[in-house]
Parts: structure tokens; C-alpha cells; sequence
């Protein structure tokens, strides 16, 4: 029972992975573009921590941690470069 | 080495051939090109966690897909009449 | 007790991967950059959450670091997301469609 509901969570994430993918591929401006960055950056920390779930492994959680980190600078980082002229 | 193994992985290759196809055919900006290979070095993080290395998963993402990406974001935006869009 | 947590857990991660499910497709349906922010930003964090409670259901051991996580995410999120909005508006990437009204440029005096 667990298990198949760990499957289920872990194929709905997929399809969320797609969906952000898609609008990555489509944005018409480069913040659309950052903003699926960002969502496809949360999606994988929620992919991870399956993946940590699955394999058994406390040492993956360390790097969704660092995912964490990497959305928040990277979303600051490409904000004040489209606000400071484009 | 799970169920779940197969399927993460036809996802995440393909995405990065996607990404990749999209940073090298995107003539028209700039920052769509570092996005796109930023994306390419997130996804690779992903996998590499995928095969069981998750140190080489953490310095992947943080400087392949971070400070990378950062770094050519800095530059562009030092350089002036270099990027047209 | 431990089936049942196990259950328990399972089903709160369901509905976290179903809140991620509908922040993705908020951000492919809707029509504008700031409903794409609004509607992506709150369900994925959400979504996130409660894909990391349900782990910590499962896995007791590892609640500490899965609370920092959520804790993390919780504060950086939301900040994301008000500062990427704030360029958008700021630089005008963003017209708005016939019909409607840009009270904060009115405010600030910018012009639209």
C-alpha cells in the first residue's frame, strides 16, 4: 500500500516535471523562463528526497539542501540582471 | 536499484537533450542560452544523485548549474553592446 | 503502528506531488506573467512541504534535516518570488492587455 503511493507521488511529480519543462521551452519573456527555472528546481528537491526515500540513503538530503540554496541565488542573481536594463 | 530507476532516468536524459538542442539552436537571446545550459547542469546533478554519487551531485549543482551561471549572468551584464537581448 | 504511519505518510505525499501537479499546470495554463508567479510559487511551496512531511511520516529518523529543509524553503520562496516580480515590473517585460489598470506604476510614477 506505502509503496504504491510512494509510486503514485513520485509519477504525479514527473508529469509536474514535464509541465515545467514545457513552459521552460515556451516562455515568450526570460522571466517566464526563470520563474520554470525555479519551479523545476523545486520539483527535483521533491524528486530527491524520493530518490533519498527509495534508495534508503540519509546523505541525499544534504544535496536537496543545496538545491534549496541554488533556486534562491539563482532566481536573486537573474532578477537584478533583468531589472538593471535588458 | 528500484522500480522507480528506469523511468527517472528516460526523463532526465531526455530533458538534457532537450535542454542542450535548445541552447545550441536559440539564436535569439543570450540569457535563454545560459538558462538553457544551466538547466542541462541541473538535470546532470539529478542523474549523477540517480547513480548513487551524491558528492558529485553536490558540486555539479553548485558550481556547474550555480556559479556558472551566475558568472556568465555577471558578465553579460558588464558587457555592453555584446548582448542583444 | 508502524504500517499505519507508513499509510499516513504515503497519502500526504500523494497530496504534495498533487499540489506540485497543479502549481506546474497553473504555470502552462495561465495567461499572464504575474498569475504564472502567483499560481506557480504558492502551490509548489505548499506541494513541497507536504511531500517533506510525509517522508518524515515515514522516516522519523530523518525529521530534523527534512525541518530544515521546510524551513529554508518556506523563508526563500515567497522572497524568490516578490523580487522576480519586482524585475518583471520593473524592467516592463510585461504588457498588459487592453482594459486594465498598473496602479503600482501609477504610485511610484513610472511610466507603463
Amino acid at each position: 500500500m506505502a509503496e504504491f503511493l510512494i509510486n503514485l507521488a513520485a509519477s504525479l511529480t514527473g508529469v509536474a516535471f514535464l509541465a515545467a519543462l514545457w513552459r521552460f521551452f515556451r516562455g515568450p519573456t526570460p522571466a517566464d523562463r526563470v520563474l520554470a527555472f525555479d519551479v523545476l528546481t523545486i520539483v527535483s528537491i521533491a524528486g530527491i528526497v524520493f530518490g533519498a526515500l527509495v534508495e534508503g540513503r540519509f546523505i541525499y538530503l544534504d544535496v536537496a539542501l543545496v538545491y534549496g540554496l541554488l533556486s534562491f541565488l539563482g532566481v536573486i542573481v537573474v532578477a537584478r540582471y533583468l531589472e538593471r536594463g535588458l | 536499484m528500484s522500480n522507480l530507476f528506469i523511468p527517472m532516468t528516460v526523463l532526465l536524459c531526455a530533458s538534457m537533450i532537450v535542454a542542450g538542442l535548445m541552447s545550441i539552436w536559440s539564436k535569439r537571446s543570450l540569457p535563454i542560452v545560459m538558462l538553457s545550459s544551466g538547466l542541462v547542469s541541473l538535470l546532470a546533478s539529478v542523474q549523477y544523485l540517480l547513480l548513487a554519487a551524491p558528492d558529485v551531485a553536490m558540486t555539479e549543482a553548485a558550481i556547474g548549474s550555480g556559479l556558472t551561471t551566475f558568472l556568465f549572468f555577471f558578465v553579460l551584464s558588464r558587457v555592453r553592446g555584446g548582448a542583444n537581448g | 503502528m508502524g504500517e499505519l504511519l507508513d499509510v499516513v505518510g504515503g497519502l500526504l505525499m500523494v497530496a504534495g506531488s498533487g499540489f506540485l501537479l497543479l502549481g506546474a499546470l497553473g504555470l502552462v495554463r495561465m495567461p499572464d506573467l504575474y498569475n504564472r508567479i502567483q499560481a506557480a510559487t504558492k502551490a509548489t511551496t505548499l506541494g513541497t512541504l507536504l511531500t517533506l512531511l510525509g517522508v518524515a511520516f515515514i522516516r522519523p529518523e530523518w525529521a530534523l534535516k527534512l525541518l530544515l529543509i521546510g524551513i529554508f524553503l518556506l523563508f526563500t520562496n515567497p522572497l524568490s518570488s516578490q523580487v522576480l516580480a519586482r524585475a518583471a515590473h520593473r524592467s516592463g517585460l510585461v504588457r498588459l492587455p487592453a482594459g486594465q489598470v498598473d496602479r503600482l506604476a501609477e504610485d511610484t510614477g513610472e511610466k507603463s
